[in-house]
């Protein structure tokens, strides 16, 4: 917080202030006042087309520095930009998904600036015309649907990047980066909390995911997010001093920053100071804003039509094709499993966070419909196994270690009583680190249930047998004796025996005898 | 009569005929070079061994198939904007250095499977920005019909080769009369296509929204045959048309009756040069006795034009040149930081025409000033259109001088930024617009300098802009006049 208010003016305190001053500071009137944080997000989503926006170069990420370049994304004098007819598609996609109005006619236009990574000295980007705008997407914040609505989405060609500190005085360019297709997805100043910011996030990440444009991975950078802040008091129409935070690398990243900032913010605020309109940069390590330069914030980046790139004409034609091609989105998917499968909303919630999820989650289903429980495996078991051994840094389920069908599998085998969920949870952990399913494993370790009526009253007489003087205390009437016999039981079984069962011929037999 | 003096048509004939072949053509080309080049500096960089090398191919080539290709074997100057693979390209600036383009434009692509023989690069004023060559960052071309005057420009290179008969046919670039006033000035013919009709890619853009690629000849045959080899759509410029190449040699009928010409009054007022205004309309009356209709028209916002091109031109270019920033290509200063090398590699980099120019559209492009200018100019180059949308309601072809004056002294104009831009106040229009415009010889002033006529057409017709000019060349004996350089 100290490095937060050293930036803060205090201004000159004349006399009659100083008096004022002092009676405010009696009453504390603005400690009494509420601030509520207003909070708008630009994210830049890397898009997952094969070429890149102007030109055939591949997008593949992790090839060597400088490889996948030609001279159109590299800036040679003479070159021309062809806008990439896939690139339009997503856009049109992410803006169907998110309800914008998709514009008949939009222009590409140049941002202006110098830096290496930047090949040309400008970004082909939009300006005035983008190709969508006016949207919104709903999300879930404490159980309650909020809309936030989306000022505009578009296209983008992204910068190289330069490598610093590797080469002793040099700095190194490498422009594989240079082109790739980005989508600027800029949402009004809707969010009045980290939270809520959060989860616009991430129900804005699987929107992309669904529509598989995006592969959503913030730590990789294909998923960016820039966030403006300010705070207001409570009930006031008007806006705060914004700030814009850089630098925010994952969903940590931006909760913790914005987090972080309402707190600066409300207590330079509440504090009597001033709050100046800059950009800041998240410091991960610290945990706090830090001011940029004025001189790396400040750019006239004149903007104008791009003169090499026509006026973008969409027909409805196309855009109808689009929207018929649109995969049911995860709102939908989330609503349709609350109704088809009976799932509780934070279940069908977690499921539908991501499309491979939804996937995985439904054909497990296909295969065995036990909707509620097999939820409950991958929800519970499954997720606490990815994070602990941390098989979700790709975001994508291939690696997971357990197959749809498997989960399947191992709860068919609870229904049908050939294991208990106490032998399922042992299952389970050995399926971990097994190419062999359920069955299998059952079988290989003699773990199916003991259900046999006669096996298991063999058993249980052979207990009681040993066990003379509990029977009589049971029989006196010492209930609790009961539970006891019928762990000796299950030991006996290691665990195997029926418990229903168990329970069952155990109390006829006790019984019988009294 | 050295060979290097033919029509692109008669030595293609003769070509055909194995009556000359591509080598001995270019080595006269060359003999002409080494005759005269010292005293013209057209060119900036020349290319004698793969001439001489893609001449014995195309002699092949004419031998075994008989090609009926009009370019095959036929030596071409490229200015020096264009990116030719493996050959120097300068752009007349030393920001580029010694750059040797990775790639060919796909003009150059076009003419080298048609089989030309590429003699070299010509010289013209940097960037391509000027009236007179002087630019140069290297050196002033000089006009063959009188070494003490320019050849105008920017493709004066272009059309002093041409002139000189150092090649056969040229190519280049006109963004506000860069092909159309040397060819005045010089006494060829010169064609600005339709924006759109030939691809620019690979040509080192100045000015994009007005940028276009075209011929430079000995007669308007000879621009027709350039210009169907050259035009075309092209995928890698989004720009460039998607409709098919007319054969405009075929367009060349001798015959202007019942095409109505318009004849702008706003172009005929003070600051025309008497001789010349003389000439166009000499010019306009043989074109009405050979059965033309002639009518004079009105272009209301001419004289906005300067102002409009000036604005939005440099604002282009302002962007266009910031890829020259000494990062990876070219001239690099060693700065101590990276503004440092950014600010000395470009203020080393460029010469004082290109960073007037830059500043200028950085200025007109700037927050707070871009309503006032850019914005308020693209408003008045709309209505610049609708004048030439509005006079070809009426009219074929319209008919102006192509410069107000006959080619002017080295040095006269260039402390002059303002009266070298009045030296395209006639061409300048016509980019603003789109459409296409020649320009070709039609007399001499008294001091035996050419004067050249411009005949403006509508969005891609071509054909009848070349049929005019076709019927007006077959009338006169302008065309014939060659400079006297021996001495």
């Amino acid at each position: 917080m100290e490095n937060g208010k050293k930036i803060v003016e205090t201004g000159a305190v004349g006399s009659r202030s100083s008096i004022l001053d002092r009676l405010s500071s009696i009453l504390d009137l603005r400690k009494l006042m509420n601030y509520e944080p207003v909070i708008g997000l630009e994210v830049h989503a890397q898009l997952l087309t094969e070429s890149k926006i102007f030109c055939g170069c591949s997008t593949r990420f992790g090839a060597e520095p400088n490889q996948n370049t030609c001279p159109v994304c590299t800036g040679f004098p003479g070159v021309l930009p062809v806008l990439n007819k896939k690139v339009v598609e997503f856009a049109i996609k992410a803006g169907l998904a998110t309800h914008c109005e998709i514009a008949r006619s939009s222009r590409l236009a140049r941002k202006n600036y110098f830096y290496p990574d930047l090949p040309k000295g400008y970004q082909i980007s939009q300006y005035e015309l983008p190709i969508c705008a006016n949207g919104y997407i709903d999300i879930t914040v404490n159980g309650a649907i909020k809309r936030v609505r989306l000022t505009r989405i578009h296209m983008e060609e992204d910068a190289g990047k330069n490598i610093h500190d590797l080469l002793g005085d040099w700095s190194l360019v490498d422009l594989n980066r240079a082109g790739v297709p980005l989508l600027e997805i800029v949402s009004e100043p809707d969010l009045r909390s980290a939270e809520e910011a959060g989860s616009y996030l991430r129900t804005l990440r699987a929107i992309l995911q669904y529509l598989e444009i995006c592969d959503g991975n913030m730590e990789e950078g294909s998923f960016r997010c820039d966030a403006n802040i300010s705070v207001r008091p409570q009930g006031s129409a008007a806006l705060g001093t914004k700030i814009e935070i850089k630098n925010l690398n994952s969903f940590k990243a931006v909760e913790k920053a914005l987090g972080y900032e309402i707190g600066r913010q409300t207590e330079t605020l509440t504090d009597g100071g001033t709050l100046i309109q800059e950009t800041r940069l998240w410091d991960e390590n610290r945990e706090e804003t830090r001011a940029m330069r004025s001189k790396e914030s400040a750019h006239d980046y004149r903007y104008f039509p791009d003169p090499d790139l026509l006026p973008l004409v969409i027909d409805d034609a196309w855009i109808e094709g689009i929207r018929a091609s649109l995969p049911e989105l995860p709102g939908a998917r989330k609503l349709r499993f609350i109704s088809e499968y009976g799932l509780p909303a934070y279940d069908a919630e977690l499921l539908t966070s991501r499309k491979d999820i939804a996937d995985y989650f439904e054909a497990s289903v296909t295969t065995h419909r036990n909707p509620k429980a097999i939820s409950n495996w991958i929800v519970g078991d499954l997720f606490r196994v990815v994070k602990e051994r941390k098989l979700d840094e790709r975001l994508t389920i291939t690696n997971w270690p357990v197959r749809a069908e498997q989960i399947a599998e191992l709860v068919q085998l609870i229904d049908a009583g050939k294991i208990s969920g106490k032998i399922a949870k042992t299952v389970f952990d050995a399926m971990l680190d097994s190419e062999r399913g359920p069955r299998e494993i059952v079988a290989e370790k003699g773990l199916e249930q003991l259900s046999d009526t006669g096996s298991i009253e063999t058993i249980i007489e052979q207990i009681l047998a040993a066990h003379a003087k509990q029977v009589a205390d049971f029989q006196a009437g010492n209930e609790k004796i009961f539970g006891y016999l019928v762990g000796q039981i299950m030991k006996a079984t290691q665990g195997k025996a029926n418990p229903q069962k168990v329970n069952e011929i155990l109390r006829q037999k006790l019984t019988a005898g009294r | 009569m050295n060979p290097a003096a033919l029509t692109l048509h008669d030595a293609g004939e003769k070509l055909r005929k194995h009556e000359l072949s591509s080598q001995e053509l270019t080595l006269a080309a060359f003999q002409r070079i080494s005759e005269t080049d010292d005293k013209i500096h057209a060119y900036i960089t020349l290319c004698r061994d793969a001439a001489l090398e893609q001449a014995k191919q195309a002699d092949e080539r004419l031998k075994r198939d008989g090609s009926t290709l009009p370019l095959l074997g036929i030596p071409i100057a490229v200015k020096d904007n264009f990116l030719t693979r493996g050959l120097r390209t300068t752009c007349a600036s030393k920001i580029l250095g010694d750059f040797i383009p990775p790639y060919d434009a796909t003009v150059i692509k076009r003419i080298r499977d048609a089989g030309a023989v590429i003699t070299g690069k010509t010289n013209l004023d940097e960037f391509a920005m000027g009236s007179s060559a002087e630019n140069s960052a290297l050196f002033p071309t000089r006009n063959p019909w009188d070494g003490e005057r320019v050849p105008g420009g920017s493709s004066g290179g272009s059309a002093a080769a041409v002139a000189s008969d150092q090649c056969i046919a040229a190519l280049g670039t006109d963004t506000g009369g860069s092909i159309r006033q040397p060819s005045a000035f010089c006494g060829v013919v010169g064609l600005k296509p339709t924006y759109g009709r030939v691809s620019r890619y690979g040509i080192i853009a100045f000015a994009s929204s007005m940028d276009q690629v075209g011929p430079l000849t000995k007669d308007v045959r000879d621009c027709a045959l350039m210009l169907e080899a050259i035009a075309g759509h092209d995928p890698a410029d989004s720009t460039s048309a998607d409709r098919s190449v007319p054969r405009y040699s075929e367009a060349l009928t001798g015959d202007v009756k019942g095409l109505r010409l318009g004849v702008p009054k706003e172009y005929f007022v003070t600051g025309i040069a008497l001789e010349v205004e003389q000439a166009v309309r000499e010019a306009i009356r043989l074109l009405e006795k050979n059965g033309a209709a002639v009518e004079e028209i009105s272009l209301p916002h001419t004289e906005y034009a300067v102002a409009v091109y000036y604005i939005v031109a440099t604002a282009e270019a302002s962007s266009n040149l910031a890829r020259y920033d000494g990062m990876r290509f070219g001239h690099r200063a060693g700065g101590k930081d990276l503004l440092e090398t950014y600010m000395l590699s470009r203020e080393e980099g460029f010469g004082a025409e290109v960073k007037r120019r830059i500043m200028l559209g950085t200025y007109a492009l700037s927050a707070g000033y871009y309503d006032a200018y850019y914005l308020k100019a693209q408003r008045v180059r709309a209505l610049i259109k609708q004048d030439f949308d509005a006079a070809f309601q009426r009219c074929d072809a319209i008919i102006t001088p192509t410069a107000p004056t006959t080619a002017f002294k080295i040095g006269e104009k260039i402390e002059d930024p303002l009266q070298m831009y009045l030296s395209d106040i006639y061409t300048i229009s016509i980019n603003l617009a789109g459409v296409p415009a020649l320009s070709l010889p039609c007399g001499f002033d008294a001091n035996g300098l050419p004067i050249g006529m411009q005949v403006i057409g509508k969005h891609f017709d071509e054909s009848t802009i070349l049929r005019l000019a076709y019927a007006y060349e077959q009338a006169t004996e302008w065309h014939r006049g060659k400079p006297r350089m021996e001495d």
